[in-house]
């Protein structure tokens, strides 16, 4: 498969727009919050557990302030929390849920069945790391566990994105040619409640983009008498599991598809997959996701300053993983350096998920760029500059064939 | 899909039914089921199906009333029908129930009176689903009917015993061995009393028994036409996990409620009313059949010594001589205490 990559350092240079958007200083759960009213949202399940929950209680000030209409349940728990969203979305309500950390551990009976019965919901993941011991900071173990059940998966790093997603999440968890879950995820602190410049569109221009919610001959309803998820066994398993796979198959161009509308309509969210910063002369590449890339943008800007030809690239979705882009894109370095906010014990070369993956998605390229892992900024530790520095020797290193082992924990004390 | 603008308003009938003879003739919960022979859950379906009519959307939570009840290619139902969690019971149905509203609400369904109905069984609703259902009871805004069948066991797992499992019965984690008899030493959960007594905003909640058929019909209309969250526990004799002669459940139906083991009562308008036998009982115009009648028939109780059967008795004995209200309030209240005290004057106030 042929793929047409962008220009590498992505431009987000908005284009002239027709309509005049608002400017708000917003947190990351605010922005969520703000898309949530413009695509007119029905019902929403909330429960408290931080940091997510900083979007519900946003969603629950609309509502009080009468600028918002839907049914806002809160549940006894996640697993209620995330069920009847579920069973609202099945009747045909366009539904929104969320949790961070064992929160969304504990919903993970609804998780599963929600990827099965192939429902649009959308849920905000605001990572957390998961207990014990208990840390109310970031760490993506807790959405990355979901990432064999068919759930389509998104990370975000500022406001403005939070919001855009958001939005986009909608649009492609509802196209009839994918109707899976999505869960935007938002790192715990560094997003869901740092403030940032959020351009919000008018309400036309949010319903002109997003259709309405249509099961079609999937409504539950008494017109449509029909019996959802009976007992099939083996005889009819696999066939259905293959129908999962195949949604998930056509999610890429769904994806591409909706970023190119809301790129043409809003000036923004060009790169729906990977996103560069000074890569078009790097030798070298540090990845990750999230939040992640605001430190790792100045990491690259001091190396630079030391004359290392050096970048950055943000993955944006992970479910679906665009192996092709990723290979594509990142295949023309010399070294890259895959940085996990997350853990996968007893993994293959004991690393982070994302680095499993990116291998995984190199195995069969011609192009194999030295690769190593960087697993750090747990519980929301933060990436420093000297963090910066010691990441790119070690990639240096590798690249040379220098170093034995392929993961590397940083800023771990003795 | 094109859905109904008006659906005709004599599609939804909750009317009460006088007579055997009124039971609405149309089933819309037919063949296509491989429950056991005996079951009384599965009448316990086709009851509730056929009381709440066509307009109706089923939500059934794991359970035999799943995987028995709900194969591809051979579902019975001929309403709408949706598998649920086996915690979920609660959930689904306020998710439901509160979908629909918002939709109607907006604009983007037509309004019409919709009966949302959950089942779950015993593991799932006085088990796992308790804490489901009891956060459902407090959503007055919404109208739906949960219905708990009460097999008294995982009965689709193996016969495992639930929190609903009578004392002393035997089950595949509580058989009766060479050196414990008794495995399961619980007494019964008393979960329609927690409900009833832990919920003031439940619009109805009713215990039945498929062996009064057309009481429970017309208690699953009274709980759709409450206008508010109903909940009805019902108890189901099982062939395969009580051990006896399938041709007897309704037989045994029958005694659970004689032997006060099991009451019929319900709750509207905050009142608590006690109904049939259970009501016969309690005014003294029946009397109670000892519990041997009852428990000597299962072959789950077959190990029961004199000793057990006198430990049970005098437990049941307890429900209706100790308990407020019998059968139903699972304690009493301290001799001499007034139940009711009037309201203050308004210029105390």
């Amino acid at each position: 498969m042929v793929i047409a990559v962008p220009p590498h350092t992505t431009s987000n240079a908005a284009r002239p727009k027709k309509f005049e958007e608002e400017e708000l200083l917003l947190t990351g759960s605010e922005a969520i919050a703000h898309a949530l009213r413009l695509a007119d949202v029905d019902i929403v399940g909330a429960y408290p557990i931080r940091p997510y929950d900083a979007v519900m209680q946003a969603v629950a000030a609309m509502i009080a302030d009468g600028k918002m209409d839907c049914e806002y349940i809160v549940a006894e728990g996640e697993h209620s929390q995330f069920e009847l969203v579920k069973h609202a979305s099945a009747v045909g309500a366009r539904s929104f849920v969320g949790s961070s950390g064992v929160g969304w551990f504990y919903a993970f009976e609804a998780i599963a069945v929600t990827a099965g019965l192939r429902l649009p919901v959308v849920a905000n993941v605001g990572n957390r790391a998961l207990d014990d011991p208990g840390a109310f900071g970031v760490e993506h173990n807790d959405a990355l566990a979901v990432r064999d059940l068919g759930w389509l998966m998104t990370w975000v790093e500022t406001g403005q994105e939070a919001f855009d997603a958001a939005v986009i999440a909608y649009k492609v968890a509802e196209d009839p040619r994918v109707m899976l879950p999505c869960a935007v995820s938002t790192d715990g602190a560094f997003l869901t409640h740092s403030q940032h410049l959020v351009k919000i569109p008018p309400r036309e221009v949010v319903e002109q983009f997003l259709p309405k919610y249509d099961l079609g001959d999937r409504l539950f309803h008494p017109d449509n008498p029909i019996t959802i998820a009976p007992q099939v066994d083996q005889d009819w398993l696999t066939e259905i599991r293959k129908q999962n796979d195949a949604a998930m198959r056509r999610a890429p161009d769904v994806i591409r598809e909706a970023y190119r509308e809301y790129y043409e309509l809003t000036g923004r969210q060009r790169e729906p997959f990977v996103e560069e910063y000074m890569t078009d002369d790097a030798d070298y590449v540090l990845v990750g996701q999230g939040t992640i890339a605001m430190p790792g943008r100045v990491i690259v800007r001091r190396l630079r300053e030391q004359g290392h030809k050096v970048g950055f690239a943000r993955l944006k979705w992970f479910r679906p993983f665009p192996a092709d882009e990723v290979v594509e894109r990142l295949g023309r370095f010399k070294g890259v350096g895959i940085i996990d906010r997350d853990y996968s014990f007893g993994s293959p070369h004991h690393g982070g998920v994302l680095f499993t993956e990116f291998r995984a998605a190199f195995y069969d390229s011609p192009k194999r760029p030295a690769m190593i892992n960087i697993i750090g900024g747990l519980g929301g530790r933060e990436f420093t500059a000297a963090d910066g520095q010691e990441m790119f020797n070690l990639l240096q290193q590798a690249t040379a064939g220098e170093l034995k082992t392929n993961v590397h924990w940083i800023g771990v004390r003795e | 899909m094109t859905l109904t603008t008006t659906p005709p308003a004599e599609l939804v009938d909750l009317s009460s039914i006088k007579t055997v003879k009124q039971v609405p003739y149309t089933e819309y919960f037919v063949s296509g089921h491989r429950t056991c022979q005996g079951c009384e859950s599965a009448l316990v379906m086709r009851y509730i199906a056929k009381a709440a009519g066509p307009r109706t959307i089923v939500l059934g939570s794991t359970g035999c009333m799943y995987v028995a009840n709900t194969s591809y290619y051979t579902t019975p139902w001929v309403v709408p029908w949706m598998h649920t969690q086996l915690g979920a019971a609660g959930s689904a149905a306020l998710g439901a129930a509160a979908g629909l509203k918002v939709l109607m609400r907006k604009g983007k369904l037509a309004n019409e009176l919709i009966n949302v109905i959950a089942f779950c069984g015993d593991g799932g609703g006085a088990d796992m689903g308790l804490g489901a259902i009891s956060a459902a009871l407090t959503h007055a805004e919404y109208r739906f009917l949960i219905i708990l069948y009460d097999n008294e066991s995982y009965a689709n797992t193996d016969i495992q015993l639930s929190g609903s499992t009578p004392y002393g019965a035997v089950t595949t984690f509580s058989p009766s061995g060479k050196k414990r008899r008794i495995m399961h030493t619980r007494w019964k959960k008393n979960t329609p009393g927690a409900l009833v007594a832990g919920h003031p905003d439940a619009a109805y909640i009713a215990t039945a028994c498929a062996s009064y058929g057309v009481d429970f019909m017309n208690k699953v209309r009274k709980g759709l036409a409450a206008g508010g969250p109903a909940f009805i526990h019902v108890l189901d004799p099982c062939p395969k996990g009580w051990h006896y002669d399938p041709q007897l459940s309704h037989e045994l139906g029958k005694l659970a409620i004689e032997t006060g083991i099991w009451s019929l009562w319900e709750m509207e308008d905050h009142t608590v009313k006690l109904n049939g036998t259970t009501r016969a009982i309690a005014t003294g115009r029946a009397k109670r059949k000892p519990v041997r009648e009852y428990l000597s028939q299962q072959g789950r109780f077959a190990h029961f010594t004199e000793e057990d059967y006198a430990l049970f008795q005098r437990r049941v004995d307890e429900q209706w001589t100790k308990w407020l209200i019998p059968g139903v309030v699972s304690f009493g209240i301290e001799a001499g205490t007034p139940l009711n005290t009037p309201a203050p004057a308004a210029a105390d106030v």
